[in-house]
């Protein structure tokens, strides 16, 4: 039986007395694009965090390539955090430094790089996601779009293993939405990454999923390849992609 | 066990007890785990530092000069004219133990404290931490250790500064404004004041300076809720700080001798 990339067991995770995980499970196999649907609120961030280490569950397991992330002291875990490229929603570029500096933050700490090597591997990664000459702008100066693909430049910079999106295309225009998309398809095939994308978008969520995994009362309700989904026999997986507002789910 | 016991008070000023504990412990450690943060800790040494000069100086020429007045009055109301050169070195030693301190400690924890709690806060609100962790930057290590040991460092020489401002202030009313025997004056200060008196004050400044980056790194990690906890952070990391130190002064000034 080969190793999963990524395996949760049993994840529990509440903020103040609310349960928001209750008991999760998923496996995601190396190369793969998982996509998670889900509510906003129903934990699909906090399910990203729980993989990347920044928060520790209550209880459960977090492996990655079959160590126990979640039990790990936080030195180790920053060891770890190399094989992890992080695109976050609001982007969360760093707004003291440039967008150089941004790009080569991760670099500089994950790698050997000489100075010269560096800026040739920050060049290069904005090139990737189709920015040129905006190395030296303060990330107040870019537009929404442009920060996210900041942040996603800056997330492969060290070609991480694993890349992780949390809501990739929310708040952006259609062709700028579409753009992120054929980045992550197109990033998958370069560099050949497992990538998690987190999403309530549908329109992403069967451009680039290799499979889907629906997030619903904190457990994975439904995982299946996009077809399967889409002939989903749950209620609740019907309602949820087809977005309506009648139907089983009626917390929103 | 699935439910908890609620003790409104006790149990969140004992959860946030120990939220400054555990973030003071990890932060000192950071401080000795290389790599070190050279450039974020000689940041930090400017902001405190030598961006708090003018406000130090105000204050602390301003609280020379107000002592000194109310040496001087005293000496004059109460002993008699002619006296007044005695209030040499009580400006002195209230000024090096008590006042400047406590000045320079109020003065930092408005100025960087509430600083360091909304920019810590607003990078919380926005992911940066997570960021920061994301790209292999443990954030206590990142952010907070560079401030506790600059402000360690700052505030204990800001204090210093303040001394010489103050007593200055001290001497300025006496003897240029009032005309005390300049002689006598410089005299009397130099017979009963010693380093100790100076020492002490900088004792309390280097515990000062320890509050004030633990409170503010402290608001601006814990802070959640959009820009409203931010301000909220913000604030509280002033009332906070400004209060332990109050407090905290009265029991330094007790535990530490009065002379060696």
């Amino acid at each position: 039986m080969t190793m999963s990339k990524i395996k949760i067991v049993d994840l529990h995770k509440s903020f103040e007395g609310k349960p928001v995980l209750k008991g999760l499970n998923l496996e995601i196999e190396a190369g793969e694009t998982m996509v998670i649907i889900g509510q906003s609120g129903s934990g699909k961030s906090v399910l990203l965090k729980h993989i990347i280490g920044i928060m520790k569950p209550d209880r459960g397991q977090v492996f990655i390539d079959g160590e126990e992330i979640s039990a790990l002291p936080d030195e180790e875990i920053m060891k770890l955090s190399r094989k992890f490229g992080m695109l976050f929603q609001g982007a969360a570029l760093f707004d003291s430094m440039t967008v150089a500096e941004n790009v080569a933050f991760g670099l500089r700490r994950h790698t050997r790089l000489s100075e010269d090597e560096v800026q040739q591997v920050v060049r290069t990664s904005l090139e990737q996601v189709g920015l040129r000459g905006v190395e030296h702008l303060l990330p107040y100066e870019l537009s929404g779009g442009m920060k996210k693909r900041v942040g996603l430049a800056r997330a492969i910079a060290y070609s991480p293993e694993i890349i992780l999106y949390d809501e990739p295309t929310t708040g952006l225009d259609p062709i700028r939405a579409d753009a992120i998309n054929c980045l992550i398809l197109e990033l998958k095939k370069k560099l050949r990454v497992t990538s998690v994308v987190i999403t309530h978008d549908m329109k992403t969520t069967y451009k680039v999923a290799d499979r889907i995994a629906m997030l619903y009362d904190g457990r994975i309700i439904e995982i299946g390849k996009p077809e399967e989904i889409r002939h989903s026999a749950s209620p609740v997986v019907q309602q949820f992609i087809s977005g309506r507002a009648e139907g089983p789910i009626t917390e929103w | 066990m699935e439910k908890q016991v609620w003790i409104p008070f006790f149990s969140s000023f004992f959860c946030q007890l120990g939220q400054v504990y555990d973030l003071a412990l990890r932060g000192f450690r950071a401080i000795f785990q290389k790599p070190f943060e050279k450039k974020n800790f000689w940041q930090q040494l400017e902001e405190v530092g030598v961006n708090s000069l003018p406000v130090v100086s105000l204050t602390a020429a301003f609280g020379g000069l107000v002592f000194g007045l109310q040496t001087y009055l005293a000496f004059h109301r109460y002993i008699g004219p002619g006296s007044e050169s005695q209030g040499g070195p009580i400006i002195a030693v209230g000024l090096c133990r008590e006042l400047i301190p406590i000045l320079v400690g109020l003065m930092v924890a408005g100025r960087v404290g509430s600083a360091m709690a909304a920019e810590i806060g607003t990078m919380k609100i926005t992911e940066q931490i997570d960021a920061l962790f994301s790209l292999g930057a443990n954030p206590v290590k990142y952010l907070v250790a560079p401030r506790i040991l600059a402000s360690m460092i700052m505030v204990p020489c800001l204090t210093l500064y303040g001394d010489v401002i103050g007593i200055f202030g001290g001497y300025t009313y006496n003897v240029l404004l009032m005309k005390v025997n300049k002689t006598l004056y410089l005299q009397n200060t130099l017979k009963y004041f010693e380093m100790w008196d100076i020492s002490v004050g900088l004792i309390k400044a280097l515990v000062f300076g320890l509050v004030i980056a633990i409170v503010g790194c402290w608001q601006g990690m814990t802070a959640e809720g959009g820009a409203e906890g931010v301000g909220r952070a913000t604030t509280k990391s002033v009332v906070v700080a400004s209060i332990t130190i109050l407090i905290m002064n009265f029991f330094l000034s007790k535990i530490l001798p009065a002379d060696l």
